[in-house]
């Protein structure tokens, strides 16, 4: 039972950091961005061919795959991105989409379609014992990581410059730019640290979830799930909307294996039929 | 005096061009010139139904749906069960999958009235996604990820026996496409399908006027769910085979490719569109058979970046030019 809510926490956190960049561009700046799944594909095989081919250390390759699929972020915001955020929904949707497979052909053919299996090191396979519960170092470290990236994230938002800024922008970007806020560059490097931040979660989940050339396919609607039940409102929303997701997604196939992922998408139709505007979201109309 | 105009102006778009002839002659002259084609051609008509389908919805009524395979699956596998169970007679299975298909889309039909753009596409993803999920889960009826089979599928109205060569089913799938076609093109200039543009283009200016907003789009889901059910119906009689294939995530995203290539809300853009798209693949999975996906992902990408209108803008520019030179 306990071990079942550690798992899941630890799954919900992961999905947290993979989805939050996404509450930014989708949630805030109201781009829908399918593709979000493939920046954090990029951080797993990242990691993945840094720690099983060229003997990397795990908690190294971690850094580097989310560098690298912030990069990534900033050079298709800078190059793709920037021409499609005015665009109709249906154009967003078609681009993003079109992105995704693209990623995925480019994987499969560099990687092969089979899945990914990350070497982890010796020390994160052991199990810490509490006498109550024995929880897998692996877990642990993915929730240690997560929160402190959470809690990051929320003083950032709330407490720097840059934040501040963020929210400006997002609120009302013709008023900030008379402000003398360059809004295109603090939603760069926003888009940036979400690809990275997404890049961070592939490489650090990449044993629990699985990675293989479908992986941005396969976690698309958990993301969104996360934004849309989440509300664009900071990040309290995603985060607990996340956690959710994540205890009942594996509570869901401990329970009742033979029902699957069915809940979990019947709960979503429900869900965005009764609170359209996300689950935690203030009553206001925006 | 006005009242006479706007008859006039509302029968205009009603009367058939000569562009409309020449592209339905053509059709029957690719099923005549090309017998060793036929495989293709009954791919292609099976897609521009699907893509009619989501034109209605998309480009008609203007939701934006990722989960269109939802009903072109649901009609696959019922036509297959239908089939199996011993009534091998296909329109009787059309008639039977297009039902299953139009329930379906009537009762999730509520769940896109709300929301924005997000919601909608979130939510008929997630239909989709549920019903995939059912048709694994359900091996016993579905047969799960072996895919359906033992589909017995009769003459055509009990005279039509399908051949091995495919030239039956092109011609059956032909004649459904085009009977579809005309339905929904009747439908289009009904009081019906100006009320839906109608809601398409202003909702608070519909609803002010007097249209029932949700009841008209309740209809015309509905009535595209049937068409992209008479479309997975096609399919399962025609190859006499379901697998999960038929509501993956990519068939959705696929058709509505196929419609943004040959343009939205004129029912044309689904069939010119699937025939540009099949040619396309054709050519490009000789190339490179294991990752068609890249160049459709390419295709995509490149469309929206350089703009539709543009692409699509330039050639009709060009014919304006011709014409008003000539």
């Amino acid at each position: 039972m306990l071990t079942i809510l550690v798992d899941g926490l630890a799954y919900g956190m992961l999905l947290f950091v993979l989805a939050c960049g996404l509450s930014v561009t989708l949630g805030v700046m109201n781009f829908i961005n399918l593709a979000h799944g493939a920046f954090a594909m990029a951080g797993g095989y990242v990691a993945v061919v840094l720690v099983n081919g060229y003997g990397v250390p795990f908690l190294l390759a971690l850094p580097i795959a989310a560098i690298a699929a912030g990069l990534l972020g900033v050079v298709l915001e800078q190059t793709l991105y920037v021409h499609v955020y005015r665009r109709s929904h249906l154009d967003q949707v078609l681009f993003s989409i079109g992105l995704v497979f693209i990623a995925m052909a480019v994987v499969d053919y560099t990687q092969g379609s089979q899945q990914q299996f990350l070497h982890l090191p010796n020390f994160l396979k052991t199990r810490i014992d509490l006498g109550v519960v024995s929880l897998g170092t692996y877990r642990v470290l993915i929730i240690c990581i997560c929160g402190v990236l959470a809690l990051a994230l929320q003083a950032i938002l709330t407490r720097t410059r840059f934040g501040a800024r963020l929210r400006a922008s997002v609120d009302d970007p013709v008023t900030a730019r008379g402000l003398g806020i360059n809004v295109n560059a603090i939603f760069a490097a926003t888009f940036g640290v979400g690809s990275g931040l997404a890049g961070l979660g592939g490489a650090l989940g990449a044993e629990i979830l699985g990675l293989d050339p479908s992986f941005p396919l396969k976690f698309m609607v958990y993301f969104l799930i996360v934004v849309t039940a989440g509300g664009a409102a900071g990040m309290t929303g995603p985060f607990l909307a996340a956690i959710l997701l994540g205890v009942a997604d594996v509570a869901g196939k401990y329970y009742f294996p033979s029902v699957g992922a069915f809940i979990i998408y019947t709960l979503v139709i429900v869900l965005l039929v009764w609170r359209p505007n996300g689950l935690f979201a203030a009553a206001s109309g925006r | 005096m006005n009242h006479q105009r706007v008859r006039q102006a509302l029968a205009a778009p009603r009367r058939l061009r000569t562009t409309e002839f020449v592209f339905w002659l053509a059709t029957i002259a690719a099923y005549v010139l090309l017998p060793e084609r036929s495989l293709l051609l009954n791919e292609t008509a099976i897609l521009g139904l699907f893509a009619l389908s989501l034109d209605l919805v998309l480009g008609i009524a203007g939701i934006v749906s990722l989960g269109h395979a939802a009903f072109f699956g649901l009609g696959a596998y019922t036509a297959g069960l239908v089939g199996k169970i011993g009534l091998t007679e296909p329109v009787l299975g059309l008639l039977v999958a297009g039902t299953a298909a139009g329930v379906l889309g009537f009762a999730t039909s509520f769940l896109v009235l709300r929301g924005s753009d997000l919601t909608r596409l979130m939510v008929t993803l997630s239909v989709s996604l549920v019903m995939l999920e059912l048709a694994n889960r359900l091996t016993s009826l579905t047969g799960g990820a072996d895919g359906l089979q033992g589909i017995v599928i009769g003459a055509v109205l009990g005279t039509f026996e399908f051949d091995m060569f495919g030239r039956v089913a092109v011609a059956y799938s032909l004649t459904v496409l085009f009977l579809a076609f005309l339905l929904a093109r009747w439908l289009l200039h009904t009081p019906f399908g100006l009320a839906v543009r109608a809601i398409a283009a202003n909702p608070l200016r519909s609803a002010a006027i007097g249209i029932p907003n949700n009841r008209r789009l309740v209809g015309i889901y509905t009535i595209a769910a049937v068409v992209a059910g008479l479309a997975g119906a096609l399919l399962a009689q025609t190859t006499q085979f379901v697998s999960l294939d038929v509501l993956a995530f990519h068939r959705s995203a696929e058709v509505m490719l196929v419609l943004v290539i040959g343009g939205t809300g004129y029912l044309y853009g689904g069939l010119v569109g699937a025939v540009l798209f099949k040619l396309l693949q054709d050519q490009l999975s000789d190339l490179t058979p294991q990752y068609w996906q890249f160049w459709l992902g390419l295709i995509f990408v490149a469309l929206v970046v350089v703009g539709r209108d543009r692409v699509f803008g330039a050639p009709q520019a060009l014919w304006r030019r011709i014409r008003s030179a000539a």
